[in-house]
């Protein structure tokens, strides 16, 4: 026993709870990243966490820090509230395509454009996966869903929006870069990209956005390996992964 | 400092700044454009939060995150920004939060005009969002009684940890007139803030900011709590003013702007040997129904005077339980009612019950 030392443990940033995610679902990855980041960096007992709308809706009860539920797609706007009135505070939220791509999207926009010192952790699962597998933003074409059941189509709704470049476009946003969690190495990528999003807003140097590129095996239909699978050769393609803006580049080592 | 000359939508800024708010979240409409731009110059110099907002729905989740924080927080905004606040306002009773949200009033429905209004009573004393929940709702009619409760509006915002509307209309806003800003207001027994979700967690352990139960259990006993605190405000803290009701044989039932009005009419009035008195609901959520259990015998008929098509009527109705004959004259689309019109409409009163 002298010789057993703990490797590995789950994060003090995460409640010991079940989380309500299904199984393979990929939300439950960037829990425990966006948990690690915030012990690691020593911020956990000043953060705030804003649950928005959507399958993670109930994650105020699974991080350890102080936590705020917001309406549909609102959590920019009320983690501006916060961090107007606490500016010491460690602010994030954590957000649907749905949420923050379509009715959010205003908020997501402006909160950028303020130039707010937070972190915004946006999952792009391509689908509305809380209400039951509905058509989102980023809905790729040729995509079943239960609002475009023979496959999105660019002529009736659209191509699938990509939120990491259209943010990167924003003047007041400091650092945006899409990430994915299919496989270890880019698990550990993007856990790298969120430190890196949070040590910005610890130094007070203002917006950051980590996309993820994340699956619902539910709702896509798919067993999770396949999901993964389905990701890589399908999302990956339309949402590249990178950094698609870095104010401080040369600034920060 | 004495009394101050100032225009009421400035005057209202200021006594929120003394009411001790600490924040400000709001998108530009008129008629209320002074007031955020009087903070705009004077939060931020007092070291507080003043924020232009996106749109109306931005601001008052603002407001939601901020008080959920553990500000004493204000919006304000004119009737189409009001109903597009509607969603934060709900979240923010059902998550019981304090917020102050300023409503100066002008005409819809739809983009409407920008004169002075009083169509959003119903939206104000019915909550005005999805679910079960009230607003604490004031109703000034002079720009001292609007600067006293908008300074004493943060304590009931903090007793009660929930949002309190000041309804005031556009003739509030644009007037002026002398203001003491010091009289004193009442001062609420609080208690500390010690559920605030502000990431202070050296100060207090985990707290959560929610209005989310998905247990129907959870649900009902969360609004039956809430249910109490509207249940508290109706049974002690109805707010109203009698005026020259002694020897009235007629009333009018006023609120706001409208019920300065009625006080020149009761003069003309007095002047052709009517006496008329004037009951003034000062909160209009709790609605004043004790105030009809204080009407002298003499007075049979009520004149409901409002600036809408007569929205107040249900709730006098209500309040009286069919023992009066209630009339009613309004002007709508942004026109004031002159006090000639209110006296004919009393006269007019007085004379179908004569007959
Ligand atoms: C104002 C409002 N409109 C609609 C809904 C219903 N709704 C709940 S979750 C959701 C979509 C969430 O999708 P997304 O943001 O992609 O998150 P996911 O569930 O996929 O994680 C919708 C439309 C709501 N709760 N509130
Ligand atoms: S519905 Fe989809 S996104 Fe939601 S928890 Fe299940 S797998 Fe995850």
């Amino acid at each position: 026993m002298s010789n057993t030392k703990i490797v590995y443990e789950k994060s003090k940033a995460l409640e010991d709870v079940h989380l309500s995610y299904c199984p393979g679902c990929t939300h439950g990855v960037i829990h425990k990243l966006v948990a690690e980041s915030l012990v690691e960096l020593d911020i956990l007992d000043r953060a705030v966490g804003i649950s928005s709308v959507g399958c993670s809706a109930l994650n105020y009860d699974f991080f350890t820090c102080d936590m705020q539920q917001a309406a549909h797609g609102r959590a920019p706007a009320v983690a501006t509230g916060i961090k107007r009135f606490k500016p010491d505070s460690i602010v994030f939220t954590y957000q649907g395509d749905g949420d923050l791509g379509s009715i959010g999207i205003a908020e997501a926009i402006h909160a950028a454009h303020r130039g707010e010192n937070m972190t915004i952790v946006f999952v792009n699962n391509a689908i509305y996966g809380m209400t039951g597998g509905q058509m989102a933003p980023t809905t790729l074409i040729g995509q079943k869903t239960t609002t475009s059941p023979e496959g999105r189509t660019e002529a009736q709704a659209g191509l699938p929006l990509r939120i990491a470049e259209l943010m990167a476009t924003i003047p007041g946003a400091t650092y945006i870069e899409r990430v994915s969690v299919h496989d270890p190495k880019h698990v550990m990528k993007a856990k790298k990209a969120l430190k890196k999003a949070f040590e910005i807003q610890k130094n007070k140097q203002g917006f950051s956005l980590i996309e993820f590129i994340s699956t619902c095996p539910v709702n896509w239909g798919m067993t999770p390996k396949k999901a993964v699978d389905w990701a890589v050769d399908n999302m990956i393609p339309y949402f590249p992964l990178g950094v698609y803006k870095d104010k401080l580049a040369g600034e920060n080592k | 400092m004495g009394k101050v000359l100032m225009k009421g939508n400035e005057a209202m800024a200021l006594a929120a700044i003394k009411g001790g708010c600490d924040a400000f979240f709001g998108y530009p409409i008129t008629p209320q454009n002074e007031l955020p731009e009087y903070l705009s110059k004077h939060m931020q110099a007092n070291g507080r939060v003043f924020v232009q907002s996106e749109s109306e729905v931005a601001a008052i989740n603002m407001v939601y995150g901020a008080a959920g924080a553990g500000a004493r927080v204000l919006t304000s905004s004119s009737s189409p920004g009001i109903a597009l606040k509607q969603e934060g306002i709900t979240y923010i009773a059902g998550a019981e939060l304090p917020a102050v949200i300023i409503n100066v009033m002008r005409g819809g429905p739809g983009l409407g005009g920008i004169q002075p209004s009083q169509g959003d009573y119903k939206q104000i004393t019915r909550g005005g969002g999805n679910g079960d929940y009230y607003l604490y709702s004031l109703a000034p009619e002079s720009l001292q009684e609007a600067v006293d409760l908008i300074k004493e509006s943060f304590e009931i915002a903090d007793y009660y940890r929930n949002p309190v509307m000041i309804a005031v209309d556009g003739l509030i806003g644009q007037m002026m007139e002398p203001v003491d800003f010091d009289h004193e207001v009442k001062k609420w027994d609080l208690k500390p803030k010690d559920w605030v979700a502000d990431g202070d967690r050296k100060s207090h352990p985990k707290n959560i900011i929610n209005s989310l139960y998905l247990d129907p259990t959870d649900l009902e006993n969360h609004n039956l709590k809430l249910k109490k605190k509207y249940d508290d405000m109706k049974a002690n803290h109805q707010r109203y003013e009698m005026i020259n009701m002694e020897n009235a044989e007629i009333a009018i039932v006023a609120f706001g702007s409208t019920s300065r009005i009625a006080r020149t009419a009761i003069q003309l009035l007095k002047e052709q040997g009517v006496n008329c008195g004037i009951l003034r609901p000062i909160t209009i959520y709790p609605f004043p129904e004790k105030a009809f259990k204080e009407l002298p015998k003499e007075v049979k008929d009520l004149v409901v005077v409002e600036m809408n098509t007569g929205q107040m009527i249900d709730d006098v109705k209500i309040a009286t339980m069919g023992t009066h004959n209630i009339h009613f004259y309004g002007r709508v689309g942004g026109i004031v009612p002159e006090a000639e019109e209110i006296v004919d409409a009393v006269l007019k009163a007085r004379g179908e019950s004569n007959e």
